[in-house]
């Protein structure tokens, strides 16, 4: 018995997911059980339905439209908080004098709480994709100013000395030299902007509740049907893993040659 | 010897430099602000006038009436804070006593922090209602999370050596974990609970702005939908303040428990 036991514990510390699915399966379990028998059907679903019952979800009328929008609007978000994130990292990073001057600027600005000027973007911007775009930039760029400026503050000096002795030109450093040192620091860079555009996109769509995903959830919410809103939520809550999963995977990826 | 004096009056000089050109900067950011409310013609519903913003603020801090909502605000963050405190901690520590449960579990909770807890919002508003319940629910789940992986990785991270000749000096379990886990573990905890207050702020304050009856976030969406854009302004700086503040205050407490 003892033997046995021994066994499935190593067997666990090798491949710990077999664990963690067991955790995961307990999860829904307890879920389902809790919404069958003990909660009230108004307030929870058990997972069985809430997968069962996707497509009602699907066929609520502009759900899928309104999806759509979302995703449109973290990839515009997200290319544009990275080329102004990746400009501005770039002229604060590469001159001592810049960064101490502007660099304490940009951190003023990313320590303000943001949240509280959300319904200035909507009067500004409007209720529709605008103002997620520019709600989301603005959580974006930050992350990706910060770690281009730390990519490039690592630098070695004796890299650039040493470069500019063997004549390399302005255009040659910033390519053979501070490009490539600076790959890792942009990739992490773009793993905490995606982060960043999501919060901001979603904190945007769900505050508007006259369109979009905000409309959606609030009328779930208030027809007291979990069935859709827990599908909902699920969908979105897989879009954003998806997205982060791509970037962290390119940040793995493109990170190698370091080591 | 000169040498060095002329680097240290170019350093000097350079400093300088870069206090007057931020100065300038945020200076100048106020002097558009106020001729382009003033003078350009911009409507004043987008942009009040920095002298009205000033103003209101005065009428604000004097009237007395942002207490209510400044007390709600700072209940919520206080009941958030303490359920994810007690509850990261506490498990935080239990898992952390086995390297097989820090295995299985670290990696889950990392991993269902990627997903923006903030979509929870809908869920606990249909659970809770659209009172300081909600509110508390989001920030306590959303504050939970850096507290308990950052408890697993305090703990986890103690040296078994450290742990070994402790008992091995006839150390009890109680002294184990007050002179020897407790003080190797609490740099990284402090961070994981500074972190943990930071995030529960701005979750109070983001589900009070997106759905609820009372509270900071929601005194500046009701002053928004009415247009109020002046009051609004004022609002915005007041809630801003009283954020920088709270973070510098905990992020001081963080550094002093840092040195004991």
């Amino acid at each position: 018995m003892a033997a046995r036991r021994n066994g499935f514990m190593r067997m666990i510390e090798r491949r710990p997911w077999v664990a963690q699915l067991g955790v995961i399966a307990l999860f829904a379990v307890v879920w389902e059980l809790a919404a069958r028998f003990v909660v009230d059907k108004m307030f929870l679903s058990p997972p069985s339905r809430v997968f069962g019952e996707m497509e009602r979800l699907l066929a609520t009328k502009g759900l899928t439209a309104a999806l759509a929008l979302t995703l449109y609007e973290l990839a515009i978000a997200f290319a544009i908080a990275v080329v102004i994130g990746l400009a501005v990292g770039l002229s604060v990073g590469l001159s001592a004098f810049a960064r101490r001057t502007f660099f304490p600027i940009v951190l003023l600005l990313y320590g303000t709480p943001q949240i509280t000027i959300l319904p200035l973007f909507i009067l500004y911007f409007g209720i529709y994709a605008p103002s997620k775009i520019a709600f989301g930039v603005t959580h974006g760029i930050f992350p990706i100013i910060m770690a281009i400026v730390a990519g490039v503050q690592n630098l070695k000096p004796v890299l650039l000395t040493s470069a500019r002795s063997m004549g390399a030109s302005r255009w040659h450093i910033l390519r053979y030299v501070i490009f490539p040192h600076m790959i890792p620091s942009f990739f992490a860079g773009l793993r905490l902007g995606m982060t960043g555009v999501l919060l901001g996109v979603l904190l945007a769509e769900l505050y508007v509740s006259t369109a979009g995903i905000g409309h959606f959830t609030t009328m779930f919410t208030q027809n007291f049907d979990p069935t859709r809103l827990l599908g909902l939520i699920s969908i979105l809550a897989a879009m954003a893993i998806v997205l982060n999963e791509i970037v962290r995977r390119a940040e793995v990826h493109y990170s190698r040659w370091r080591t | 010897m000169s040498g060095g004096r002329i680097e240290i009056e170019r350093d000097r000089r350079e400093r300088m430099t870069s206090r007057l050109v931020q100065a300038g900067f945020l200076v100048g950011l106020a002097a558009l602000w106020y001729l382009g409310a003033n003078y350009w013609g911009i409507n004043h519903l987008l942009l009040p006038k920095p002298q009205h913003v000033i103003a209101e603020l005065a009428d604000i801090l004097r009237s007395g009436e942002f207490w209510p909502d400044l007390l709600l605000t700072l209940s919520e963050l206080a009941g958030a804070f303490a359920i994810s405190m007690t509850l990261g901690v506490g498990l935080g520590f239990l898992i952390s006593r086995s390297a097989l449960a820090i295995k299985i579990f670290e990696p889950l909770l990392a991993g269902f922090y990627a997903v923006p807890i903030i979509l929870f919002l809908p869920l606990y508003i249909l659970f809770l209602g659209l009172g300081p319940a909600s509110k508390i629910a989001l920030g306590a789940t959303i504050s939970f999370f850096p507290v308990v992986l950052n408890t697993i990785a305090g703990f986890g991270g103690v040296e078994t050596l450290h742990i070994t000749a402790a008992r091995s000096m006839g150390a009890s379990n109680w002294h184990l974990l007050r002179y020897v886990l407790l003080p190797a573990a609490a740099p990284v905890m402090l961070t994981g609970l500074r972190q943990g207050f930071t995030v529960a702020l701005l979750s109070i304050i983001g589900s009070e702005t997106i759905a609820s009856l009372a509270g900071l976030g929601h005194r500046i969406v009701h002053l928004a939908e009415a247009m109020d854009t002046a009051r609004m302004f004022a609002y915005i700086v007041f809630v801003v303040v009283i954020a920088v503040v709270l973070n510098a205050l905990v992020s001081s407490l963080e550094a002093r428990g840092r040195r004991e």
